[in-house]
């Protein structure tokens, strides 16, 4: 009798463990989610060792899926370089970006390119032309030049310094 | 939920790959000696030098972004970011692990030469890196 009451207390006690493990694990998946949606977390390791080479970690909402689908499927050929990684990494990491592609346009840029995108434009609309040709920047995809925190992958205006 | 199974994959993917990566690690010396094997032909650093900071019928040579001297830091001729030095006397971490090597040879010599390098074109220019100090 005792040994049935306390198998029952066990089983109790078991499902409320489960039911407390499941809550967590949805308050983590919210608050990963809601951190993807500010692009706040950053981006897979493999992302800055493959693309983050060449030039900053861009963030993946500032193309929609269909430009990096298109993107990451001609890198042999990307922007005039081989830039080709074999085809496990490509996968993944295209699916990375399309999942956290933009969600605010489905309108592809001229050739896909993110700094002639709706967002990157607006975003530095109060960059005069001037300033880009400064031979300290040069090019609209030299982002580390300003953000100096862009190699990580972290793109805040607080961490912005105008380089002369 | 699928994109958490997602970023798993992801992570999974990264680990692996990291983990192969390992397995092929090499000194620089070692490298160049599978070079120089592969090619049947022994080393010339100063042909290398030579092969480095020529045009090949394209636009750009080696040269062209990492500078002509591989004890300096070099910039990307279209993204102006900044590039490690490539002799391994001013940068250890250089040619110490034989698949990433690999895989800049591929795609540099590409956009340099359009094709891949041969291993005694590789072993040359390996061979001229390592003696720079």
């Amino acid at each position: 009798m005792d040994t049935q009451r306390y198998d029952i207390h066990a089983a109790r006690l078991a499902r409320l463990v489960v039911k407390l493990l499941i809550a967590a694990a949805n308050v983590g998946v919210t608050s990963s989610a809601l951190a993807e949606s500010g692009s706040r977390q950053p981006p897979p390791a493999k992302y800055i060792e493959e693309c983050a080479s060449c030039h900053a970690p861009f963030p993946a909402p500032m193309l929609p899926a269909a430009s990096w689908k298109a993107v990451m499927s001609s890198l042999d050929k990307h922007f005039g370089t081989d830039a080709s990684v074999d085809p496990t990494t490509t996968q993944a990491l295209s699916t990375w970006l399309t999942d956290n592609a933009s969600r605010r346009t489905t309108t592809r840029p001229p050739q896909d390119r993110l700094t002639l995108g709706a967002d990157f434009l607006r975003k530095h609309r109060e960059v005069s032309s001037n300033l880009w040709s400064r031979p300290s920047i040069r090019s609209a995809s030299n982002c580390a030049a300003c953000h100096t925190n862009s190699a990580h992958g972290s793109f805040s205006e607080h961490d912005l310094r105008i380089p002369k | 939920m699928k994109r958490l199974i997602r970023h798993l994959v992801v992570a999974y993917a990264t680990t692996a790959t990291i983990a192969a990566t390992t397995v092929a690690a090499a000194t620089p010396q070692e490298l160049l000696a599978s070079y120089v094997q592969a090619s049947g032909q022994r080393a010339d650093a100063i042909a290398g030098q030579t092969f480095f900071n020529v045009k090949h019928g394209r636009d750009w040579s080696c040269a062209t972004c990492h500078t002509a001297s591989p004890l300096t830091t070099g910039i990307h001729a279209t993204t102006s970011k900044t590039i490690a030095p490539l002799a391994p006397s001013a940068d250890a971490a250089r040619f110490t692990d034989a698949a990433r090597s690999e895989k800049w040879f591929r795609r540099n010599c590409n956009d340099v030469v359009g094709r891949e390098c041969t291993a005694s074109e590789k072993a040359n220019i390996l061979a001229w890196l390592i003696a720079v100090k």
